[in-house]
């Protein structure tokens, strides 16, 4: 847990600053935005926000940008970001995952007095967009977007985002729908008011009857309209052999409102408008708390949202021009700078390759590759830049063939029913048959009621309340989750949680944290008294692998280092107390390949002579032991991992057996481990984070993916759980349980009042009175009990404190 | 009694102005983003005559000094 005590408030906003700190004048800052607007106000000597103009003290740092955004010139790209561009002006919308406070918006909003080329731009805060309007002949794009990325707001241009057939209309029917109904139903109260007043003269019958007529003019958008949902929804589960809550809902709804023409029309009564637009009123709300999700969240992401746009072509005569991306070849060469991604498989023909596979496969030691060797897609070069002859063109790779390879399976079968799901069924079914007892009994006994209580069971049945009960429950559920850094794709994943009881884990990246190291001193060749002199060495760098190592040696006080060099992705050397000591790669220390690399040894060189090498392993994240041994009270777990078995007898405490645990996985391999478990009857949660999972969450009944940014890439799945909320797994896993038992208390809940309501029916007694109070009252008070509830729960298992990004 | 429906008639009038304003608010984007619209009506409009009046050579040195 973290403590209250330890958290870094920003000096400007007051929010968290989590691990990434920056400092200004010794004061805390949680992002560049921040530390930006403070720059601006101190540096004017007062509050004067809006005096920016001359930006004061800026730092841009676009020539560290190099050629990264070489590719943003190219015409046919910028053709395709750009949203619209005419008459010198043009529009263009951007995915910045940086943006997280108000800081963010007024910087980014204020952005056209750090570049007069920019018109206008706004900022879209739920998804994390911001729109940009500017002029070409004063700001290109490419300008616009190192502009964005000096001040740290550099936005996510992928694959994807060239997609056009992929972007996403903005749904706001539900609000359209949801403001017919309030509209009416405050109307059709008012003109139902006299019908309650039990006054009988000819005023009375004459203002009656003109405003029933109101109330079916007002009736008819409200149940064709706003109900049309309901409608759609029941007769595409029809035609699917399956009875949803909306079945129900829709017979209830035309049995309110043709009951209430005919009794208008006729004289004989007042109707049920009220009620019927009541009714869809509460409905509409339920739909609109359900559409609330995290729209900043990529749940469905595939290779294209994060390979690039376009990649760098050398032609034969050794001529670099920019290529969109999908007219790569086979055959064709080209370069790969600095941290930019292996777009396909291809053959290493320059340069030395220090590959990244950490998004493919969790790891973060880089592989090293030499010429002549084949390198698959999905890796990030690091370091110099290399020369890559494609074999494969993009969509024909490994990597991204392991995912169109699971889109045919797109219908997954889980091995257990939605409550909801068998309570509609047996709820339709008791509904109907009662119904027409009744009715039959009734035509027995007095023929010209038989109708009327028909049409009054199925309208009183109209499960309103129960259909309120799951997005209100599991949706609050999953906003409690939302607070602690657990993000659930829809509501209905909370159910999908409390069903599973069997957890599959991924070992690298999950189990481990991709970024913090232990140094094992164990091969060292070294006297005590000099490993001070590693230590002083290794301090001056803030590379995870120093700092394990600084960690790892005893302490002393820290000798002079003189002549210190950190070669990036290579290692460091310096000189200290006299001695030359080199720190890094067997290539860089000891100038020559080992015979038998050790995965994750870092190697040492004093004066010129080995002296032996860490090894360095992940770190196994906080606590783990704690959440995996409660996880294996409840659960059957397994272990996937793509690693070979050497941390097998340190892990083998937490699962159950030998068996359960298997190594050098491939990701298809997972895939149908996860298939197999199936198979047999398990309901299977799978946790992972690098795309090697991919099927793997996929093809599980609950897909969880881990991620240290969750609004940075995460494979395809349910759900993101930040990496550092990983101690709290058992915890929303209990939680999920909790909040299915407050499902089924509040359907209990809710039958009570459709017992009361079928007893008024069934004895031909509902008049529009009972229904209008009634209704209303079921959904208020189950949305009541369940708020309630669920924030009592939060609050016992601590999950009700604000807790993530 | 026709005064009550002319009453009632101009009462659905307003009210329909009501839900016409409501459809344009949902058209122009105001419910896509509660929280940005939170956070921006609490920024400082633009006031240029003030602007003008901020010493560039002040600005420098209280800058130099906090540094």
């Amino acid at each position: 847990m973290i403590n209250k005590e330890e958290l870094t408030r920003c000096y400007h906003c007051g929010e968290d600053c989590r691990s990434n700190i920056i400092l200004f004048e010794e004061k805390p800052f949680c992002c560049s935005g921040c530390e930006m607007v403070y720059e601006i106000l101190s540096s004017n000597d007062s509050c004067e926000y809006y005096k920016f103009s001359d930006h004061p003290g800026l730092k841009y740092s676009s020539a560290e940008l190099g050629k990264r955004y070489d590719f943003l010139d190219n015409d046919e790209i910028k053709r395709e970001i750009l949203d619209f561009s005419d008459d010198g002006v043009s529009r263009v919308k951007f995915f910045i995952p940086n943006v997280h406070c108000s800081s963010c918006i007024w910087l980014l909003e204020n952005l056209r007095r750090l570049h007069p080329g920019i018109i206008q731009s706004a900022v879209q805060f739920t998804k994390k967009e911001a729109t940009f309007i500017f002029r070409d002949s004063e700001i290109s794009l490419r300008g616009l977007v190192e502009l964005l990325a000096s001040i740290n707001y550099a936005p996510y241009i992928s694959l994807e985002s060239v997609d056009k057939s992929s972007k996403q209309k903005v749904n706001r029917g539900v609000y359209y729908r949801l403001g017919v109904a309030g509209f009416c139903f405050g109307n059709i109260m008012l003109f139902s008011f006299p019908s309650y007043l039990a006054i009988d003269d000819s005023v009375e019958q004459f203002i009656r009857q003109n405003f029933g007529i109101l109330n079916i003019i007002l009736g008819i958008p409200v149940a064709f309209y706003s109900g049309s949902g309901f409608f759609i929804s029941a007769y595409r589960g029809l035609k699917k052999r399956f009875i949803s809550i909306d079945l129900p809902i829709a017979i209830g709804i035309l049995a309110l409102f043709f009951r209430s023409v005919y009794e208008i029309m006729s004289g004989t009564g007042s109707g049920f408008m009220d009620s019927l637009a009541g009714l869809l009123f509460f409905l509409l709300i339920g739909k609109w708390y359900q559409s609330l999700t995290y729209q900043a969240l990529s749940f469905e992401r595939d290779y294209r949202s994060y390979f690039p746009v376009a990649v760098t072509l050398i032609s034969e005569q050794g001529e670099e021009s920019i290529l969109p991306l999908k007219h790569l070849k086979a055959g064709m060469r080209i370069l790969v700078r600095n941290n930019e991604l292996i777009p396909a498989d291809a053959i290493l023909i320059r340069g030395e390759g220090t590959i990244d596979y950490s998004f493919v496969s969790g790891e973060s030691n880089p592989v090293i590759k030499s010429e002549g060797q084949r390198i698959y897609a999905g890796g990030k070069q690091i370091g110099s830049a290399i020369e890559l002859l494609i074999e494969k063109e993009v969509t024909q790779s490994k990597l991204t063939e392991l995912w169109n390879q699971k889109h045919g399976s797109e219908e997954r079968q889980n091995n257990w029913e939605s409550l909801m799901d068998v309570i509609s069924r047996y709820f339709t079914a008791v509904v109907l048959l009662l119904a027409l007892v009744t009715g039959i009994i009734w035509w027995f006994t007095d023929p010209s009621k038989a109708a009327l209580v028909v049409t009054s069971i199925l309208i009183v049945a109209c499960p309103c309340a129960l259909a309120m009960t799951l997005p209100f429950s599991f949706g609050g559920a999953m906003r409690v989750f939302g607070r602690n850094g657990f993000y659930v794709k829809r509501s209905s994943v909370v159910e999908s949680l409390s069903q599973i009881n069997t957890i599959v884990l991924d070992k690298t990246g999950t189990l481990t944290k991709s970024q913090d190291f232990d140094a094992n001193l164990g091969h060292l060749e070294l006297a005590n008294d000099s490993y001070n002199l590693i230590r002083s060495l290794a301090r001056h760098s803030t590379h995870p692998v120093s700092v394990a190592v600084c960690q790892a040696l005893p302490y002393a006080t820290a000798l002079a280092v003189t002549g210190f060099i950190e070669h990036p992705s290579k290692g460091l050397e310096g000189t200290v107390g006299g001695h030359q000591i080199k720190l890094g790669s067997d290539e860089f220390v000891l100038g020559r390949r080992t015979a038998e690399p050790v995965a994750g040894s870092l190697y040492i060189s004093v004066d010129g002579k080995p002296a032996g090498y860490f090894i360095l392993n992940h770190k196994y994240r906080e606590g783990m032991r704690e959440v995996l041994t409660s996880l294996g009270k409840r659960y059957e777990l397994h272990l996937l991992s793509g690693d070979n078995d050497a941390e097998l007898s340190a892990l083998l405490q937490f699962f159950p057996s030998k068996d359960h645990m298997n190594f050098e996985q491939s990701p298809a391999d997972k895939l149908n481990y996860i298939k197999k478990l199936k198979a047999e009857g398990k309901r299977v949660m799978m946790i992972g984070d690098g795309l090697n999972d991919a099927g793997a969450l996929t093809e599980s009944d609950c897909g969880i993916s881990i991620a240290d940014d969750v609004y940075h890439f995460s494979p395809s799945c349910d759900a993101i759980l930040e990496s550092r909320q990983f101690m709290k797994l058992a915890t929303f896993l209990q939680f999920s349980k909790t909040s299915r038992r407050i499902v089924m208390m509040s359907i209990l809940f809710s039958f009570f009042y459709n017992l009361i309501g079928l007893s008024f029916a069934v004895s031909g007694n509902l008049t529009p009175i009972v229904s209008a109070i009634l209704m209303p009252l079921s959904s208020v008070s189950v949305i009541t009990l369940i708020t309630l509830t669920i924030y009592i729960a939060s609050v016992r298992a601590k999950l009700n404190k604000e807790d993530s990004v | 009694m026709n005064v009550i429906l002319v009453l009632v008639g101009f009462s659905l009038l307003v009210a329909l102005l009501g839900l016409g304003a409501f459809f344009w608010s949902v058209r122009s984007g105001q419910y896509d983003d509660p929280y940005g619209s939170s956070v921006r009506m609490l920024f400082d409009d633009e006031r240029p005559e003030q602007a003008e009046a901020a010493n560039p050579v002040a600005n420098e040195t209280t800058k130099s000094n906090q540094l």
